[in-house]
């Protein structure tokens, strides 16, 4: 008695866990149960029962109701996708005029408008494609095709690759100095070289729509959220569940609105880059002292002049922290919305991998993560970058840049120009290397590939059949065992006991929802392979992170490698495993573990470094050794942030489950794929999406109510 | 006198969902502890006061007094929940926000405890700020704020960066923002309470010197009450939101009107506050001594001749009249005595 006053909590979870063990070992398995593979199909089986909701019929398993819920929410799917085609079809025929065939048309409201902005869009990024790589396109959009043919010497020539080198170059050598000038130089040469400079150039002309762009929409959202609460409480649900949406969910209702092609890609890269841009634009906003916006009052700013000249330049720092969030999200889309027919690197990143052919891939791969390690480091440097004072400086040092640009693109021209004699009847290298002219290294990976193959094959092998039959297996076959019920009463509890009635609210309308949807199985595959790989990386990120810690140069290392790691776009990850591993689950898992260790390591080393100064000294002088400064002082303290570590890495995880689909699994992720290509598949996949999201944000409410009560409790901020 | 700058009628600051109506229904009698039972926080409690011109009032309270509330009142930054404000005869409550934004425009500058500049600006264009904010051309403006830039000493760092600058360095900036666009009213927020003591010093006693050349009317606010003694023409000490006293330096050190404010007095040396005028009896008798001090001096300054004299000494104006007379013994009384007393 006197132990359960003592440590009252923990009796609490032990009594929880009692009755989870309880439930579980006390519900049988229904005999009729086996893993069901076809019923978010809904195909007729004689096994099944059905119910008619809204005029939908839905089919079901008929469980015993504690061993799975029944699919209550089966006609959620149908419903989204009957609604989102009776808007694109049938609501609000209004007359548009045509300007092709001169007259009126009777067309839906939101398709016109999807239409319209479609082919905004479309001009958008043919204009910087063209500029980049020369073409028709936009001259054809101000005149028309006929005109084009009247006269032929109308086209936009594109620049030579020299120019856009060096461009490059110079403006990292304005924002950083000489170091990221050189990367930046090299970066582009290297491209050149390896003959991937049109598909660079296309993902590059996707990237300069979609991030200015979502950087637009995300400040603008971001400012209005800052001045009224009202739209702050609309937004905060939105922006919580993208931010554990996997990307992969937001392709499919894109393809219905928006169709196929690169137009359909940058909105939908929008959709997933702007919540983070009004995120910190937010943050940003909030962080300004209250005095800083006082005294622009006082000097009598009305509200536009406060913003625009007090609030946005002193947020300065985090708003460019923001755009460079707005471009990693730009790159790892512009590689997952090649499955919508988005050209450039992604989509020969995808044709290779769907071949095998790793060589083409890897090439693929590192120009891409190539391009946003330096897109990454550019916009950090600009965010970094002080603002100096060039009143008193001459016209040549003020436009010393702009002067070199201008004359390396008259240099850059005249270079062109001699190239079309010197490689006269071949191409002109000095203008664009072909794709199949540059040096390429694909061979030579994937003879690779094959040796690796060849010399390892068995002890790969051995150790995928003990990872998949000894560990995998019996763990994805103790997650289906659990009851629903069971799982319930162990997600409400734990979300009780740790945030009390609100938490457990919260958590069982999320968990409900999984359950009741007609993927509880596969949300919990799902949740097995996740599980999996947070456990794996979390060991290992505490494990490294705590190690590099001891010393400041390896912390600061550590920190420097998860950056580049996690400027790499999610999907390249799947290349090296499939390299090693082939098509299985151990494919995926072992990306998921690279994947998510990057938040877990990182968020370990941060967490320790925030532990104050003075407290260390104060450790010292009670004379702790090494260890016990580590376990008595830092890890109480660093915890919390390190649990917020563990958040991330499960938001990873999940992400990287999913996209692991591609691969081969047979978890929500698979679902999503394949609502790509079914027509009827909108309303399928975004609600699967939302599956995926629930189990991110069921962690996320736990992890952060803990957080927040354990700094309270510990009085850090 | 002429009309006052800053009048004050009953003003009340609270905050809380339902303050507005709290307060209607207590009749202006607001008790802070019925109010933070239903959720209110009173930051100014029925504060009435006038400033008139050139005068310079310094508001003096702990933290969490309501100083700052009642000035941001005041400078119509937050709304005050109940009272009425004037600035120059105008009903500071009823201007609407273009009305608002032309007065702060014109009329008043403000000074911070944190110097709030904006980060992105150099010290020119931070002073320039507010000129620029009025639509004066970026030339004329300049200039203008190069002005001020001398005025408060700072030439030659004019294209320094806040972030460049030393705190006290920070603050002239703040100082010199405040003054470009010549406002007749002046609010210092705590302006040096985030300084070193030397520098404070120093910054109080250029304050001074700048004060007496601009001879604006200012309302100062300070937790530091030798900063008020030293500063104000009159000072406010205020308690929980309340106005606990009002009055010059040397009638707060003499008669504390209340508990609270005895327990800032006590530690004051008198002398160094009070002048002649304050301790002196205003009748004279024939029985005088030769030596005459002036009213206007600091009594630390002439205690020790008088202390040698036997008889009486008379006070003399300006003009050489004699308008009073002190005794030794008042001196000594007034150093020694009224400290033991309390003890």
């Amino acid at each position: 008695m006197e132990l359960i006053k003592k440590y009252p909590k923990l009796f609490q979870w032990l009594f929880l866990l009692i009755v989870f063990f309880a439930l579980c070992f006390a519900i049988d398995v229904p005999e009729t149960y086996k893993f069901i593979r076809g019923q978010a199909e809904f195909v007729k089986d004689p096994n099944q029962s059905s119910f008619v909701f809204l005029g939908k019929e839905v089919r079901y398993y008929a469980f015993d109701v504690f061993w799975r819920l029944p699919p209550l929410l089966g006609w959620l799917p149908i419903w989204i996708n009957d609604s989102l085609f009776f808007l694109m079809n049938e609501w609000m025929p209004i007359e548009f005029w045509n300007e092709d065939t001169q007259e009126f048309r009777t067309r839906p409201l939101v398709l016109q408008i999807s239409r319209n902005l479609t082919a905004f869009m479309t001009f958008l990024i043919e204009l910087i494609r063209e500029i980049l790589l020369g073409g028709l396109e936009t001259i054809v959009a101000f005149t028309s095709w006929d005109w084009i043919d009247k006269n032929p010497w109308a086209e936009l020539p594109g620049l030579p690759w020299t120019i856009v080198a060096a461009g490059s170059a110079i403006l990292a050598y304005k924002l950083s100095g000489k170091g990221l000038a050189l990367f930046a130089g090299l970066v582009m040469v290297y491209i050149s070289i390896f003959g991937q400079w049109k598909p660079s150039m296309q993902t590059l002309s996707f990237i300069l729509v979609a991030a200015p762009l979502s950087f637009i929409f995300g400040l603008g959202l971001g400012i209005a959220a800052f001045k009224s609460k009202r739209v702050e409480k609309a937004l905060y649900p939105i922006l919580l569940v993208m931010q554990t949406m996997p990307q992969y969910a937001v392709l499919v209702p894109a393809l219905v609105l928006f169709g196929v092609g690169d137009h359909a890609a940058v909105i939908i890269t929008m959709v997933v880059a702007v919540p983070p841009m009004i995120l910190l634009t937010i943050l940003g906003l909030r962080a300004i002292p209250p005095e800083v916006i006082e005294a622009g009052r006082m000097s009598g700013c009305n509200n536009w002049q406060l913003m625009f000249k007090v609030l946005i330049p002193t947020a300065r720092r985090d708003i460019l922290i923001g755009v460079n969030q707005v471009i990693m999200v730009c790159f790892s889309m512009a590689v997952i919305s090649a499955f919508i027919g988005a050209k450039g690197l992604g989509f020969n990143l995808l044709l290779a991998l769907n071949q095998l052919n790793i060589g083409l891939a890897l090439e693929a791969g590192l120009c891409i993560s190539l391009i946003a390690i330096l897109l990454d480091k550019m916009s950090l440097a600009w965010a970094n970058k002080q603002t100096d004072y060039f009143g008193n400086l001459t016209f040549y040092q003020r436009n010393k840049n702009i002067l070199f640009f201008v004359a390396t693109v008259i240099i850059g021209i005249l270079l062109a120009y001699v190239g079309t004699f010197l490689f006269k009847g071949s191409y002109n290298y000095l203008f664009e290397v072909p794709h199949n002219k540059g040096i390429s290294t694909a061979d030579f990976w994937n003879k690779g590939v094959d040796w690796i193959f060849d010399t390892f094959f068995v002890y790969i092998k051995a150790f995928n059949t003990w990872l998949i039959q000894d560990v995998l297996q019996p763990m994805r076959a103790l997650y289906l065992r659990m009851p629903a019920v069971a799982t319930l009463v162990l997600v409400v509890g734990a979300g009780y006991l740790i945030g009390g009635i609100r938490s457990a609210l919260v958590v069982c309308g999320l968990t409900l929802f999984i359950a009741l949807s007609p993927w509880w199985d596969r949300a919990l595959v799902t949740a097995y392979m996740a599980t999996f790989g947070v456990i794996v990386s979390c060991l290992i990120g505490f494990t490294v992170g705590t190690l590099c810690f001891q010393n400041k140069h390896s912390a600061s290392f550590m920190l420097g490698v998860c950056d580049i790691f996690q400027t790499f776009p999610s999907f390249v990850y799947l290349i090296p495993v499939m390299m090693l591993f082939g098509i299985t689950d151990t494919s995926v898992l072992i990306a998921v573990i690279v994947y998510a260790t990057i938040p877990a390591t990182r968020y370990t080393i941060e967490g320790l470094r925030s532990v104050p100064v003075g407290l260390h000294d104060a450790a010292t002088m009670s004379g702790v050794n090494k260890f016990q400064r580590l376990t008595k002082i830092e890890f109480p303290l660093a915890f919390p942030h390190m649990m917020l570590g563990l958040n991330q890495t499960i938001v990873f995880a999940l992400f990287m489950v999913i996209i692991g689909a591609f691969i081969g699994t047979e978890d929500l992720g698979q679902y999503i794929l394949k609502a790509l290509s079914d027509k009827k598949g909108a309303g399928i996949g975004f609600t699967l999406g939302i599956c995926v999201a629930f189990i991110g944000l069921i962690f996320d409410n736990l992890i952060r109510t803990w957080v927040e009560k354990r700094k309270k409790h510990l009085g850090i901020n | 006198m002429s009309e006052p700058v800053i009048k004050c009628e009953a003003v009340y600051k609270i905050f809380g969902e339902n303050a507005k109506k709290m307060l209607q229904d207590s009749n202006g009698n607001v008790d802070a502890k019925t109010f933070q039972e239903n959720g209110c926080i009173v930051g100014v409690n029925n504060a009435s006061f006038e400033v008139s011109k050139g005068e310079m009032l310094v508001v003096m309270g702990l933290s969490g007094s309501g100083k700052s509330t009642l000035l941001r009142c005041i400078s119509r930054l937050t709304d005050a929940t109940g009272g009425k404000i004037f600035i120059e005869g105008q009903d500071l409550l009823q201007l609407n926000n273009k009305e608002l934004i032309e007065l702060r425009r014109n009329k008043m500058g403000m000074v911070f405890q944190s110097f709030a500049l904006l980060p992105h600006k150099t010290v020119v264009e931070n002073i320039a700020f507010p000129l620029q904010i009025k639509g004066i051309k970026t030339e004329d403006s300049i200039s203008k704020a190069m002005d001020m830039v001398k005025l408060v000493g700072l030439d030659g760092r004019e294209n320094y960066f806040p972030r460049e600058l030393s705190g006290g360095q920070q603050q002239r900036v703040g100082i010199a923002r405040s003054l470009a666009v010549e406002p007749d009213i002046w609010f210092l927020d705590e302006p040096f309470s985030a300084l070193d003591p030397l520098i404070r010093k120093e910054m109080q006693d250029e304050f001074l010197r700048l004060q007496d050349k601009l001879q604006k009317t200012i309302m100062f606010i300070t937790h530091d009450f030798d900063e008020a003694l030293k500063l104000a023409d009159r000072i406010a000490i205020m308690k929980d939101g309340i106005i606990e006293q009002l009055d010059t330096p040397a009638n707060i050190v003499l008669n504390p009107a209340t508990e609270y404010v005895r327990k800032f007095t006590e530690e004051v040396p008198r002398e160094k506050v009070l002048l002649i005028e304050d301790v002196m009896e205003p009748s004279t008798t024939d029985n005088l001594g030769d030596l005459k001090v002036s009213k206007d001096e600091i009594i630390e300054n002439v205690a020790e001749k008088i202390l040698t004299q036997e008889k009486s000494v008379a006070v003399i104006d300006n003009n050489n009249k004699i308008v009073g007379s002190i005794n030794p013994t008042k001196i000594i009384n007034t150093v020694f005595g009224g400290r033991k007393n309390n003890n």
